[in-house]
């Protein structure tokens, strides 16, 4: 902090409750490693050195759901994992937001008509805050993805959730 | 060893003539010019060829290396096709550049069952590679193994009803209360209907 040393007087941090929250739970969204199908390898990548999810603070891949504020469903998810998904989610401590990864994910994507053992999209088992398309979605657009959530986590207030866009 | 013990690469009409040898009415057809050569055999003596098939010293079909189910409808039949390599251990008085293991022949065996009774024996005991197999087999396409030691779906949840790979299956509209209306049209309608 030495560029900031003896630059001030003794002064107040202003800022509101909202914002100060918002800014550390925008930056700081953990992710559950959670991968379903190819789409968690674009989400590996995405994670890796390369694309380096962790300069936007959501590198920490969290093992258990208990710790983790975002389950990124990357890959098809089929009726038997479906109760999984559920259980997971439920698991997953206050605030919890969910990325939905890929075409499968979002609406059942190439199983659309003939894939008898596949839910036609993830929001029939768990509330989503994102969609990101694509088959798979290149690392950028998980990215992307993730800032819309971010965006999205600024704009929320301790009284109540922001409406959906 | 004699040389006939390795003899390299029996052809399936080779195969087909010491399992005539051994059992008058095992094989029913012989197919040796297709792509996939093979011989079909009666399902009822199936057990009996496999063990023949795996302990001769002829044959020595070691390996089952898939076991396929194919459902041939609107023929009322369910083939299953078990797919076996002979792997011959390296020659332990040759030199290093003959030692390695190598094929001595392959042959794919195909079971043709009744659509509405698919049982055959199973032969988990000959090959514990079928143990998995079957089960697949038995999930997707309701083939009965009897005889297999623990005959469970492998792929489907438990609950699942019917069996997906045939033909004539009917798609679930919804599976513990998750809708799954938009499966199984097979008429052309767009996907785009109702979601």
């Amino acid at each position: 902090m030495g560029w900031l040393r003896n630059r001030f007087e003794e002064n107040f941090a202003i800022t509101t409750i909202d914002w100060a929250l918002n800014w550390a739970r925008s930056n700081s969204v953990w992710p559950l490693t959670f991968g379903l199908a190819c789409c968690a390898i674009e989400m590996m990548a995405a994670g890796a050195s390369r694309f380096d999810l962790d300069r936007f603070g959501a590198g920490a891949f969290r093992a258990t759901p208990r710790q983790a504020d975002l389950m990124i469903v990357a890959g098809t998810v089929t009726f038997k994992m479906a109760a999984r998904i559920r259980r997971l989610y439920e698991q997953m401590p206050e605030p919890k937001y969910v990325l939905a990864m890929g075409a499968c994910t979002v609406g059942g994507g190439p199983y659309y008509k003939y894939g008898y053992h596949v839910v036609k999209g993830v929001d029939l088992i768990v509330p989503v805050d994102v969609y990101v398309p694509g088959c798979p979605p290149r690392p950028e657009a998980l990215l992307e993805g993730l800032m819309r959530l971010q965006e999205k986590i600024r704009k929320e207030t301790i009284a109540k959730k922001a409406e959906p866009a | 060893m004699t040389a006939a013990e390795h003899a390299v690469g029996l052809s399936v009409q080779e195969i087909a003539s010491l399992l005539q040898a051994r059992f008058a009415d095992a094989v029913l057809e012989v197919d040796a010019d297709s792509k996939h050569p093979g011989i079909r055999v009666a399902p009822e003596l199936w057990h009996d060829v496999a063990l023949f098939l795996r302990d001769d010293p002829r044959l020595r079909m070691n390996l089952l290396r898939c076991i396929s189910a194919v459902d041939l409808h609107p023929q009322p039949y369910i083939e299953v096709i078990y797919d076996l390599l002979s792997m011959r251990p390296p020659a332990s008085s040759g030199g290093p550049s003959r030692d390695l293991w190598s094929c001595a022949g392959l042959i794919a065996v195909r079971v043709r069952l009744p659509r509405d009774r698919a049982h055959v024996r199973s032969v988990a005991d000959v090959w514990p590679t079928a143990n998995w197999h079957e089960r697949e087999a038995f999930d997707l396409m309701g083939v009965t193994f009897d005889g297999h030691p623990d005959l469970r779906r492998i792929l489907c949840p438990d609950d699942w009803v019917g069996h997906p790979l045939r033909k004539d299956y009917v798609f679930p509209t919804e599976y513990h209360g998750i809708p799954a209306a938009a499966g199984g049209v097979t008429d052309g309608a767009g996907a785009s209907e109702d979601h």
